[in-house]
């Protein structure tokens, strides 16, 4: 392997990695780099943190009893505006 | 083409909300709501405690967003308009309560370019060694592991509450996608199904999340 990754090169295949949609010589060029650089270790460690975390936040909907006191604020707005 | 630099224009579907607004449409507002309420009360809860004040800050917000229609000049988007509303509307509530704010909203402005949808790199090029070394581009200044307890870290609310103003401030496209990807668990394909994009383009939107909520995560771990 002649052309080594640089760790800035590095960062911006992570998602590509992950996601499989590397060749296989880059993936093993990746993971060459991966096993003697600290720190893409760990910068590969914490973007599967990030993602990993994202998964336990959860979306909310709006409950209905906001939806009907915004609705109110909405018509008292509109007699408001004098329309 | 014209040489100055370009003004802030909002997006056809913003103007066409904020007409259908002016206008006293109920729809429009019901569709906005729908968008934006969930976020806003996020938005509330990084400068108050507790989940119900949030709510009542958030329902004041739209208060305050309706009186300001016609003032309004659209020199930034709608969304953030409604966000800079709510987050002032927050900040002053929770000092009457008298919290500190430990990490605000705000926090995430000192991250450059974090709410834009512009081309740049995962990593700042600062943390990297530059042309002249020897190692050129590699880290500089290494991340550092984090000490988080991936069993744990549900549980710190902060944290949590962090992340998910972290997302909202997110450019549109990014937050969608990272948002459908990383929180719904849906998959690239139903992703790009549902939208309408390439795989391709999926995986940039989400590498530009990612990569953004990495360093806002950083930010806050460090
Ligand atoms: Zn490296």
């Amino acid at each position: 392997m002649t052309n080594e990754l640089t760790c800035q090169e590095l960062v911006e295949l992570v998602t590509d990695y992950f996601e499989n949609a590397l060749t296989e010589t880059e993936r093993a060029r990746v993971e060459q780099h991966l096993a003697s650089c600290d720190g893409c270790d760990t910068y590969v460690e914490q973007m599967r943190e990030t993602i990993e975390t994202l998964g336990k936040l959860q979306e909310k909907d709006v409950s209905a009893e906001a939806q009907e006191k915004l609705l109110t604020v909405f018509r008292d707005w509109r007699l408001e505006t004098g329309e | 083409m014209t040489a100055s630099p370009p003004a802030f224009e909002l997006s056809p579907t913003e103007q066409a909300q904020l007409a259908a607004l002016r206008r006293g449409d109920e729809n429009a507002f019901r569709e906005l709501v729908a968008e934006y309420h969930g976020a806003m009360v996020r938005i509330a809860q990084m400068f108050v405690d507790d989940r119900d004040i949030a709510e009542q800050v958030a329902q004041e917000a739209w208060l305050g967003v309706l009186r300001g229609l016609e003032r309004f000049q659209g020199r930034s988007s709608l969304k953030t308009w409604l966000f800079t509303i709510v987050s002032n509307l927050a900040k002053t509530r929770g000092k009457r309560e008298k919290r500190t704010i430990p990490f605000s909203f705000f926090a995430l402005r000192k991250l450059e370019n974090y709410d834009q949808d512009t081309d740049e790199p995962a990593v700042p090029e600062n943390r990297f060694r530059d042309a002249k070394d020897l190692y050129a581009g590699h880290w500089a200044m290494k991340p550092v592991p984090w000490e988080v307890d991936p069993e744990r870290v549900a549980l710190n609310s902060e944290l949590m509450k962090y992340l998910e103003a972290a997302v909202e401030m997110l450019p549109e496209q990014q937050r969608i996608v990272i948002t459908l990807r990383d929180i719904q668990g849906w998959t690239a394909e139903e992703v790009c199904n549902a939208l309408g994009i390439a795989e391709t383009n999926q995986r940039v939107l989400l590498h530009r999340a990612r990569s953004k909520v990495r360093r806002a995560m950083e930010e806050y771990l460090q």
